[in-house]
């Protein structure tokens, strides 16, 4: 037993020691949860039915990436994604450029953009839906005050879209907003002296000196957006819970319907299974310039 | 509480100084960008005819009936005494299952980010990757399989289980926080601690995590926030002894008895404070934070 534990703890097992119960934990809570749904969706099976499964081979995956409905799902979330991921690098670079300065109470005024983003999504979904509400909500009652008409935006597809569109970037512009106002205050400066020197002007200055000092971390928050905003689930589950008809249902909110209202449990996992593909690859990506950034600079 | 106060400190470039009037400037468009936050705090002190108003009111008689409505409402029949609304055990669970979760993953992440920060190894890029990944998975993947596992041993439903889903839920990105703030300690002074003669566990208890305590409040305030808000999770896996708040929350918009906005504004309010505590205090931290640790500053 001594010997155990001293081939346990010896010194060149330190590392692996360390790590070892964060691998377990994770590979219990997630990754043999993963391996299972993997199993699963070679197999017939639902999870309401006490039908034992029976083996299905490639049966799901081909009838997930030939159903003409995932498609259509990927492309109403693809549509969000690039809508939303836009108006938050806009808004975002914006915002950042505000803040890029030294003024009184700077830190109290930066907290109330900050908070959106530390807000729960059910929270910013129920503030959302209570403004789109067509009779007494706050957005309906201004459209209509200007306009002289009612507004029912979650009625039609590209105002449900911009509903849920408008919640996201609002949540998250504050995101690109740190991430921009860091490259932002990292721009040394004897560049901006050196333009001054050159007499640039401001739109030159900012293109050949703000921008490319930012660039990196756009992409950054580009791809992580693009990550987080492919999941979107909360939002569009309250708000507008997919409709009107199925007009808003992003991939997330249907595989959720697929798993959890239908109980096709085999499809469900095929079709996980190719999210999680996606997924990779975009982390990947992440992970590439992430590491390129930290070797320049 | 100092040391959260230490979390203040960050060095910076000479930003431009900008005077009163940009505090003017930057106040008022951060007063619109915050203003849905703002509205629903004032709906939550309007009675319910002031919170239906058309046109909205701006100034009313604030009342704090909705806060009594959140936790006591009447009885429908009988003697008109007040009962229970079962948010208080909501609001409970919240907090139990987010602080218990966080610690759980606060204990294993540092000592796996401790690891793989002191003890290089061949796989540990792929271990941080599959780390990673893990959290940057819709949850929706994850939840299918884990749902059916929790079912067969009996979990779904429990505090046990909740609790160790967000353990896992959080372990990665404490592992990757934990790791970026091991990373900024020198290595060089824990090895001439070594050479005084400190063991292993002194080096790690007495020089780094005293150093840490900051990264590690941080940390922790950052996971309880996620866990705090986190929904789909909690959504299928708690029942009513176990429900959290978003869940609560999310079943008031979809009641039968028409929403009752000043409720649900009332318990939004109150889900906020701790949100506006953290915001404010780890606004340094902020950056790392939403990136996982991914990306420092």
């Amino acid at each position: 037993m001594r010997d155990f534990w001293q081939w346990m703890f010896s010194p060149s097992r330190r590392g692996p020691m360390l790590i070892a119960p964060a691998l377990i934990m994770l590979f219990v809570m997630n990754i043999f949860p993963l391996m299972w749904s993997f199993g699963l969706s070679f197999f017939h099976y639902k999870a309401s039915s006490i039908r034992p499964p029976t083996f299905a081979g490639l049966y799901y995956y081909e009838k997930v990436l030939t159903d003409p409905v995932v498609w259509e799902r990927m492309q109403t979330t693809a549509l969000i994604v690039a809508m939303s991921v836009l108006l938050q690098l806009v808004i975002g670079f914006a915002l950042a450029m505000m803040f890029e300065k030294k003024f009184p109470l700077r830190r109290e005024i930066l907290m109330l953009v900050l908070t959106p983003m530390m807000l729960s999504f059910v929270a910013v979904g129920v503030f959302f839906k209570l403004f789109y509400e067509p009779t007494f909500g706050l957005l309906s009652q201004a459209y209509s005050y200007f306009s002289g008409e009612p507004l029912t935006l979650l009625a039609t597809q590209w105002g449900a879209v911009w509903g849920i569109v408008i919640a996201d970037a609002w949540m998250w512009s504050p995101f690109v907003m740190l991430l921009v106002l860091a490259g932002l205050v990292s721009v040394p400066d004897y560049l901006y002296e050196a333009a001054e020197v050159d007499r640039a002007s401001k739109w030159k200055r900012f293109t050949t000196v703000t921008f490319p000092y930012v660039r990196g971390l756009l992409l950054l928050a580009l791809l992580f957006r693009t990550i987080e905003t492919f999941k979107i689930f909360d939002v569009v589950y309250l708000i507008t819970n997919g409709g009107p008809g199925t007009s808003t249902e992003t991939i997330a909110v249907y595989v959720y319907r697929v798993a959890f209202q239908f109980f096709k449990t085999s499809q469900s996992s095929a079709l996980s299974y190719i999210l999680l593909f996606i997924v990779i690859v975009l982390t990947n990506l992440y992970l590439y310039f992430v590491k390129k950034r930290g070797e320049e600079g | 509480m100092s040391v959260l106060m230490s979390l203040f400190s960050r060095k910076e470039r000479r930003l431009r100084e900008a005077g009163w009037g940009w505090t003017l400037f930057a106040g008022i468009i951060s007063l619109i960008y915050f203003f849905p936050v703002l509205w629903i705090i004032m709906t939550a002190f309007k009675t319910r005819a002031d919170a239906l108003a058309t046109p909205p009111v701006f100034f009313f008689t604030p009342t704090l009936d909705n806060f009594v409505a959140v936790f006591y409402r009447v009885a429908q029949t009988g003697s008109g005494e007040a009962i229970g609304t079962g948010m208080g055990g909501f609001f409970f669970n919240s907090i139990f299952v987010a602080s218990a979760g966080v610690f759980l993953a606060l204990i294993i992440g540092t000592l796996a980010s401790y690891g793989f920060s002191r003890y290089p190894l061949k796989g540990n890029d792929t271990y941080l990757f599959v780390v990673l990944t893990t959290r940057m998975l819709p949850p929706i993947i994850v939840i299918i399989p884990i749902f059916l596992m929790f079912r067969m041993a009996g979990l779904s439903g429990s505090y046990i289980g909740v609790i160790l889903l967000y353990a896992a839920f959080n372990l990665p990105f404490s592992i990757w926080m934990m790791k970026s703030f091991f990373d900024e300690l020198s290595p060089d002074v824990e090895d001439s601690a070594r050479m005084d003669g400190s063991s292993e566990f002194g080096v790690f208890f007495k020089m780094c995590i005293p150093q840490l305590k900051a990264g590690l409040a941080a940390t922790a305030v950052f996971a309880v926030i996620l866990t705090w808000n986190e929904f789909l999770f909690a959504l299928l896996l708690t029942s009513t002894d176990t429900r959290t708040v978003p869940v609560a929350m999310a079943r008031t918009i979809g009641g039968e008895i028409g929403v009752e906005w000043g409720l649900l504004a009332a318990i939004i309010t109150l889900f906020l404070i701790p949100v506006f505590g953290v915001t404010y205090l780890l606004q340094n931290h902020l950056l790392r934070g939403v990136t996982f640790g991914t990306i420092k500053k």
